[in-house]
């Protein structure tokens, strides 16, 4: 179990799977997840309302919240049963995450920005290599000029801001990448060739996306679209 | 990259807040050194006002009462020592000197001391400094006079100007003993001690202006002029006290105990260290409010540390998603705010301190000049390190509450930020 967990996947073992899960906001916003699965290096595209629950998923699925039952295993680790430190550590170590808004540290530069998860992962920071160029090689893909590189992070424009916390979530190639609405700034063109380079890098790294999404029409850059209605149960109070 | 420097890079992001948090905790430390440094100052530069002098003697009275007038001339004097006694005393073969101390007369509100010239060579204060002329010299002639560096400055007086004595030591109480005036032969220098607020007159020259004088006023009829007086004798009858050195120390509490147990008159023989520590323990009360108000300017900067830190969380609710989302434990994210409540301490505390220091450059010789008490620039005490120690403890300890705070919110929020 303790190899495993940061041995890279065989195509056979889900990268997520989640079993009968339930989990709860103090508000009484409720989820509960029969079955989902998530292969290796797929891509996968989860759509759904506004306040449908994809925020309170993702968090479920990253483990900064603890489902009140079920299983949630990520790649090859039952995380429900990580306490403490562990579930911090396993976190940066396998997921790199995107934020639908407000994903830098604005008093960092942006390359500074990019190197936070190995601050926190001894795993990527190895995987990385040279921790500098291989974040710069990152912000390159993604179209980051290079003078923009020791900027603070809030002086960049918001779809830069995106771009810069791809190269972050992607930094060490952790084994799933989860991105929270990452496109919300871009108009259609711009998401679309910003996928197309976080496309190019996941191949790279090995890793597994799942993003969230209004938007349906992005669904050809995906290997698979799920809806949350199909795959989650909302309970208590009803999303507006 | 370090935890350290992520801290300091988000404090550098909210400067201002934190420069003025700084400040706020520089300038309570400040306030609290510098009043401790005020309140021992004040006490040594006290416990120093004499020195040199190993016994204080005078007629039986409690040992304040006497330091009170003999040192401080503050109250009178219920009895005297008579002059064979004094003479007794001074023969003793353990005595290497001893100064007579006369007190009655007064000059516009400063007491009139008759002494001899071995005051000026004897009296010692703030360990061992010597009395100094700031100008003329010791009494020579029988009307000659010395004052006292604060009566010189208040009233004008220049070496040679002529000045009279009141009978008496109430303000004004009008018999004045005009007909024999004095010359400012000299002006002592400034000591901070209660030898500036004096006139010094020679022993017999308290006899000669008293010559024609019985009890308050003058005998009537009877009128010898000051130059018929030089041919009186002006032995005098009494003393107040007497200062007294020893030629070894060791004999100082046989020699007290003698004084003590004096057969021809009740005597009391003081050491003034001892009853200037009683005396100041008089005051300890409003030292130690001093202290406690001092104290309460700490607590009330800390206060305003925890506030401003519970009021930069709401900011940085975002900074700690982030983080959180790239591994950070909620422990890593209080540790970083315990950190950042540390390190303002530290920089307040060292700031303060650093100010102490300046303050003590720029204002020790206006405090020695002006009131007496000398400020020693040296290290910070034992004492001040535990309170630099203590409030850099409870700074860490203040962020300690915003910490548990901000862990318990970085679990609730998830990763959602919206603001
Ligand atoms: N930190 C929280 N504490 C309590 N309740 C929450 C919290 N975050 C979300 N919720 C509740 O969960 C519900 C679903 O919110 P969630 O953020 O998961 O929706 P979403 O699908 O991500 O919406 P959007 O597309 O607008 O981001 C909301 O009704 C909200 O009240
Ligand atoms: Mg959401």
């Amino acid at each position: 179990m303790q190899a495993r967990r940061f041995s890279r996947l065989s195509d056979t073992d889900p990268a997520l799977s989640i079993r009968d899960a339930a989990f709860s906001w103090a508000g009484g916003f409720g989820i509960e997840i029969a079955n989902f699965d998530l292969k290796p290096r797929e891509r996968v595209l989860l759509l759904g309302p506004s306040g449908g629950g994809k925020s309170t998923f993702l968090n479920l699925v990253a483990g900064i919240t603890t489902p009140s039952r079920g299983r949630i295993d990520v790649l090859g680790t039952d995380i429900t049963g990580l306490r403490g430190s562990r579930i911090d550590r396993f976190r940066v170590d396998s997921f790199g995450i995107v934020f639908q808004m407000f994903n830098l540290l604005p008093w960092l530069s942006a390359i500074d920005n990019v190197l936070v998860p190995l601050r926190f992962s001894r795993l990527r920071r190895k995987r990385a290599g040279d921790a500098r160029g291989e974040a710069a090689r990152l912000l390159g893909a993604l179209g980051i000029d290079t003078t923009l590189f020791d900027q603070r992070a809030s002086t960049l424009s918001v779809g830069q801001q995106q771009r810069v916390a791809a190269a972050r979530a992607l930094i060490g190639g952790p084994g799933i990448i989860l991105a929270d609405e990452p496109t919300s700034a871009l108009d259609r063109t711009n998401a679309r060739a910003f996928l197309d380079l976080l496309t190019a890098e996941l191949e790279k790294a090995d890793s597994a996306l799942l993003m969230v999404s209004h938007d349906e029409t992005l669904a050809d850059r995906f290997d698979r679209t799920v809806r949350l209605d199909d795959i989650a149960r909302v309970t208590g109070k009803v999303a507006a | 990259m370090s935890l350290l420097r992520l801290a300091l890079l988000s404090l550098w992001n909210r400067r201002l807040t934190a420069i003025l948090t700084i400040l706020g905790i520089a300038l309570s430390v400040t306030l609290f050194l510098s009043v401790e440094k005020l309140r021992t100052g004040a006490r040594e530069s006290f416990a120093n006002t004499i020195s040199g002098t190993d016994l204080i003697v005078g007629a039986r009275a409690g040992d304040v009462q006497l330091l009170l007038y003999s040192v401080f001339r503050i109250g009178d004097a219920t009895n005297n020592v008579t002059w064979d006694s004094y003479q007794d005393i001074a023969g003793r073969k353990e005595v290497d000197w001893i100064v007579p101390i006369s007190l009655g007369d007064s000059h516009r509100g400063y007491r009139v001391v008759g002494t001899t010239t071995g005051f000026f060579d004897h009296y010692r204060y703030r360990r061992d400094t010597g009395l100094r002329f700031a100008a003329g010299q010791p009494f020579d002639d029988l009307f000659d006079t010395v004052v006292g560096a604060d009566v010189a400055a208040a009233l004008g007086y220049k070496v040679d100007d002529r000045i009279i004595v009141s009978h008496g030591t109430g303000r004004g109480s009008g018999a004045e003993h005009d007909d024999k005036p004095f010359r400012v032969a000299g002006i002592l220098a400034k000591t901070g001690t209660p030898v500036d607020r004096a006139v010094y007159v020679g022993l017999e020259a308290i006899e000669a202006i008293h010559v024609d004088w019985q009890g308050g006023g003058r005998v009537e009829g009877l009128r010898i002029p000051a130059e018929r007086v030089r041919n009186i004798d002006l032995t005098p009858k009494t003393v107040t006290a007497a200062l007294v050195g020893l030629k070894s120390r060791i004999t100082t509490f046989r020699f007290q105990r003698y004084v003590n147990e004096y057969e021809a008159e009740p005597l009391t023989a003081i050491l003034p260290g001892v009853a200037l520590s009683n005396l100041w323990s008089l005051v300890g009360v409003a030292e130690r409010a001093l202290s406690a108000v001092s104290l309460m300017v700490i607590v009330t900067a800390l206060l305003g540390l925890v506030t401003t830190l519970l009021a930069s969380l709401q900011e940085r609710r975002r900074e700690m998603a982030i983080l959180r989302a790239n591994g950070a434990s909620p422990r890593t994210v209080s540790a970083l705010l315990t950190a950042e409540s540390g390190l303002i301490t530290l920089a307040g505390a060292a700031l303060g301190l650093g100010l102490l220091y300046l303050l003590l450059f720029t204002l020790q010789p206006v405090l020695d000049a002006r009131f007496g008490i000398y400020l020693k620039i040296d290290a910070p005490s034992l004492r001040d390190c535990a309170i630099l120690g203590i409030v850099i403890a409870a700074g860490i300890a203040a962020g300690l509450i915003p910490a548990w705070r901000a862990y318990r919110r970085s679990l609730a929020d998830g990763m959602s930020i919206r603001s």
